[in-house]
């Protein structure tokens, strides 16, 4: 049966990891190898539980983490065979987890693309980020990827690490470029609240913000240079490599979450699954779906969203979808700035302005109307 | 009714702590107007009193006998800025104790003081007070305060207000060497106003100096000035409490209740009369008086703006020369536009708008007013530097004399800041072998702008300082206008010397360079004459302003910190093309951030 109107775009997060990296904020989970093939066997029965929103075939899955290649390896071999074969199926990994057998196991699987932690090629900076990988680690499970047949591999990196350089910045890009991926994501440190990372670094990065005001220009112009698409304000890719799972979310398309804290976007509902393992793997057992918490998008959120997503993006977003979110004033004044600019009945981001975009949409959107914060 | 020559009017002239109300308390348990047990248990009745009647008016004249006279304690305002209120206090009264602090010897306020009250013919008592203080120097006070008021040593009283010690002599010396007061008993009734209060049960309330005639209760008067006619609702004095009395009879200090709603339609300086058969010619020396310091007053936050207007009406009830208008800042939103008397006029109105009325202010830097006389021939007179004509034929300034008292180590000190304002030089007096009196001739402006600071840090706070104002003088004056993005912002537009446009301007545009964030792109900051530059900063562009990944659970996160964003820009004042937090206005415009 082929259903076209259903949602083409499936994200499974796998929690578990070696080793919890100090600025990382995502669902995470250390060690508890037992509990792995129980989370897949829950993983397996959501899907179950949800597949009839799927359209057949799906077009892209994504296997986010954590560390999913940090997984028990029969547990996500079980996974990887159940889950619906697609276009594009990309598995996250940490480079130290990479072994000649795992890479021929993700290929077995259907995997199609990988995308590389590397986060960065030297060992200081590495050791900062807590990263257990060493620089040759990285281009080792490059090569070995490579080996096993992967012709679509992204790497991670990222700029702004307390006591990074430009100088240590363009090292890493150069290291990276030698590697030659087919894509890459290149995003600035977030220290965010609460973090372990941001209690011991938060000083040091104020001090160093206006030193690292310039390192994504950098970062734009290496990459660009080097003949890259910077299709989206954090990615880059070789002709015809883009990320076509993450294109969905910025194309303001459904998709699917499967897992803890995984989130899905379903015809103007968002839900989020509860983070909690237990939870989780209990309510699947009972053949119910985990605990969630949903949000409406009324038509004036969804609209905003598309603008912000969209801009995102170096191809314009259509006007037409896009025309209620927007503050007609404030578009005349960026366009006279030259931030942004209408192109056919599309609206894109200047390369000038693709530096402030986040700024720049803020400006962009209509007056928000108050209502109750939940 | 006592006879005139049974009567004497006085005040008391004194600086700040130098013991001008201990002496009226001893005064008061002297007379036995009030025993010191009385005293609280007085104390306790007037609060009674006002909560049942509402009466909240502090008395500005007190009646006590000594040996059968009747004498009239007339209080006055203590500072400069009232001159005019000062001086008709002074002229209900025929004499005045000149009181000095032995330790401290003359300041300069009490020199001002002092002037009036010579000026408008009063005897003067001099007094040296708290001799008991073990760094008392009376002899030299005494010597100071001889060659002041034209008189022998040994004519100067000595006393301790504190210990009672000589106040039987100065109350002696009152009868003695004051004159009783002149009128005509049997004229049509005359009365000056000399202080006015507002009671919000009663209305206005008058404190007068009958001068001819005499007054009762429940006759129909009218204020000669303002042409307003009202009711004697009641007469009566102070002793210390209330004192109905039927009749205040010529020579007689008391108060009237009018019942009127609005000082400014009985202000001080006005005489009263009989609304029929009353006098023809009014006392002299009517003025209205005009501020000569403008601010702009402006609620913190915005929606107080109806409590700011209720409670400058309620004041001005009570203060008939707080002048405001409204006014709309650019920066700052709906305020008023306020005059005073001078910086202690204004400090006093603030304090009391925050303390009475519970409001949250926002005093702009202050600035005088400017007489314009404008390019098609008009006269006008420009309380804002925003209103300020840029082509201009000629400007006037308003110029004090300043009285600068000072140990004479530091009169170098004092020329040189006083050079640096633009000062010019009159006269030098040395009051003592230690102390000397400067008098220059400064532009209000120059004082109005960080001079108090400056003189207290570089005299050590051993300076004391007041004026007079002169009159008006052209100056070389230009407004300076400052340039967001090419935007003039008039709410930061200030009326500068030429000479000092470029360092005001430089300071001005750096300090807005700081407290601007950046934008999405460069924005010059200029201050500018005119068409020329004369400093310029930039507030460069932000280089990156991007959320750095956004997937499918990120989507909700990000979307609420853009419109977060969104919101803050709310809040910013948007000038022309750049967006300003009030914070950075108030950076330069607050009085408060100006001194910091």
């Amino acid at each position: 049966m082929i259903s076209v109107d259903g949602v083409r775009h499936l994200y499974v997060h796998l929690p578990f990891c070696a080793h919890r990296c100090g600025y990382c904020d995502f669902v995470t989970l250390v060690g508890r190898h037992e509990a792995h093939a129980g989370y897949a066997d829950a993983l397996l029965r959501e899907l179950e539980l949800e597949c009839g929103a799927l359209a057949t075939p799906v077009e892209t899955v994504f296997v986010g983490g954590g560390t999913p290649t940090f997984t028990e390896p029969g547990a996500l071999a079980r996974l990887l065979a159940a889950l619906p074969a697609a276009d594009e199926v990309t598995v996250e990994a940490n480079p130290e987890t990479v072994t000649p057998g795992l890479s021929e196991l993700l290929h077995d699987s259907g995997v199609t693309r990988i995308s590389l932690g590397a986060q960065s090629f030297q060992p200081h900076l590495l050791s900062v980020l807590e990263r257990r990988a060493g620089p040759d680690d990285v281009r080792r499970a490059f090569y070995l990827l490579r080996d096993a047949g992967f012709d679509n591999i992204s790497l991670d990196l990222i700029y702004g690490i307390p006591g990074q350089s430009t100088a240590d910045l363009e090292r890493d890009l150069r290291e990276a470029l030698v590697l030659e991926p087919e894509h890459l994501s290149c995003y600035e440190l977030e220290a965010k609240p609460g973090t372990r990372f941001t209690h011991a670094w938060g000083e040091e990065l104020a001090r160093q913000a206006e030193a690292m005001e310039g390192y994504f220009e950098v970062v734009v112009e290496q990459l660009v240079g080097a003949g890259y698409r910077w299709y989206e304000t954090a990615n880059f890719c070789r002709a015809g490599c883009q990320a076509r799972h993450n294109l969905g979310y910025w194309l303001g398309r459904d998709y699917l979450g499967l897992g803890i804290g995984a989130v899905s976007t379903v015809r103007g509902l968002r839900w989020r699954n509860s983070p909690r393992l237990a939870a989780y793997v209990f309510a699947l057992a009972e053949g119910r779906r985990p605990p969630r918490e949903f949000e409406e998008l009324d038509g004036a959120t969804r609209t905003r969203e598309r603008l912000m997503l969209g801009l995102r993006l170096d191809e314009p977003v259509p006007l037409g979808e896009v025309a209620s979110a927007l503050d007609e004033e404030a578009l005349v004044r960026m366009e006279g700035l030259g931030l942004v600019e209408r192109r056919g009945d599309g609206l894109a981001l200047t390369p000038q302005g693709r530096f402030v975009g986040g700024g720049v949409t803020a400006e962009l959107f209509t007056e928000i109307p108050a209502k109750k914060y939940n | 009714m006592p006879e005139l020559d049974r009567i004497r009017n006085f005040s008391i002239v004194a600086h700040i702590d130098h013991g001008k109300s201990t002496l009226a308390d001893r005064i008061l348990e002297l007379t036995e107007t009030l025993s010191e047990r009385e005293m609280r248990e007085q104390v306790l009745d007037t609060m009674e009193l006002e909560r049942e009647r509402g009466i909240t008016i502090k008395a500005q004249a007190v009646r006590v006998t000594w040996k059968g006279y009747e004498l009239n304690l007339i209080d006055t305002p203590g500072h400069v800025d009232f001159t005019y209120e000062v001086s008709r206090a002074l002229q209900a009264c025929e004499g005045a104790l000149l009181l000095v602090d032995a330790a401290q010897g003359i300041q300069a306020q009490t020199l001002a003081n002092a002037y009036l009250a010579i000026e408008n013919g009063l005897e003067i008592i001099p007094v040296v007070n708290k001799i008991d203080l073990p760094q008392a120097d009376p002899d030299a006070t005494s010597g100071e305060l001889a060659d002041l008021v034209g008189e022998t040593p040994e004519r100067v009283l000595r006393i301790s207000a504190k210990t009672g010690e000589g106040v039987e002599a100065v109350l002696d010396a009152l009868v003695e060497r004051i004159p009783p007061p002149q009128g005509d008993p049997a004229g049509p009734p005359r009365a000056l106003v000399f202080d006015s209060a507002y009671d919000q049960y009663r209305g206005v309330v008058a404190f007068v100096r009958a001068v001819d005639g005499s007054f009762s209760t429940r006759q129909e008067l009218k204020a000669m000035a303002a042409g307003t006619r009202f009711e004697a609702e009641e007469l009566g004095f102070f002793s210390p409490d209330r004192r109905p009395t039927p009749t205040l009879a010529a020579g007689e200090v008391g108060y009237v209740i009018t019942g009127l709603k609005d000082v400014s339609r009985l202000r001080v300086g006005d005489t009263i009369t009989s609304a029929r058969g009353g006098a023809a010619k009014p006392l002299p020396g009517y003025k209205d008086v005009k501020p000569t310091v403008f601010a702009g007053l402006y609620p913190t936050d915005s929606d107080d703006y109806p409590e700011l207007r209720d409670a400058l009406e309620k004041l001005k009830l009570n203060d008939a020369s707080l002048f405001y208008e409204p006014e709309t800042s650019q920066a700052l939103g709906f305020g008023f536009r306020c005059g005073f008397l001078g910086l202690l006029h204004m400090e006093i109105v603030r304090e009391r708008l925050e303390r009475e009325f519970d409001l949250d202010l926002l005093v702009t830097a202050p600035n005088v007013a400017y007489r314009v006389l404008t390019k098609a021939g008009q006269e006008v007179e420009v309380h804002s530097p925003a209103d300020m004509p840029r082509e201009l034929d000629r400007v006037d300034e308003p110029y004090i004399r300043a009285a600068t008292i000072v140990p004479k180590d530091y009169v170098g000190t004092v020329m040189e800041l006083n050079n640096e304002r633009r000062g010019r030089f009159h006269h030098m007096e040395y009051l003592s072998e230690e102390r000397v009196m400067l008098a220059y001739d400064l532009p209000l402006a120059e004082v109005v702008y960080d001079y108090y600071d400056q003189l207290k840090s570089r005299t050590k706070g051993y300076a004391s300082f007041d004026y007079d104002v002169l009159g008006f003088e052209e100056g070389d004056l230009v407004r300076l206008d400052v340039l967001l993005a090419g935007e003039s912002v008039d709410a930061l537009s200030l009326v500068v010397h030429r000479s000092n446009a470029h360092s005001r301007g430089k300071a001005l545009v750096e300090r807005l360079r700081d407290e601007i964030p950046r934008q999405l792109f460069d924005v010059p900051v200029q201050a500018a004459i005119g068409s020329r530059v004369v400093a310029r900063e930039t507030i460069r562009a932000k280089r990156k302003d991007v959320l750095a990944k956004c997937y499918g659970g990120d989507v909700t996160r990000k979307r609420k910190l853009l419109e977060r964003q969104k919101k803050g820009k709310k809040r910013m004042k948007q000038v022309g093309q750049v967006e300003v937090p009030q914070e950075a206005f108030l950076a330069v415009l607050n009085l408060d951030g100006d001194k910091r």
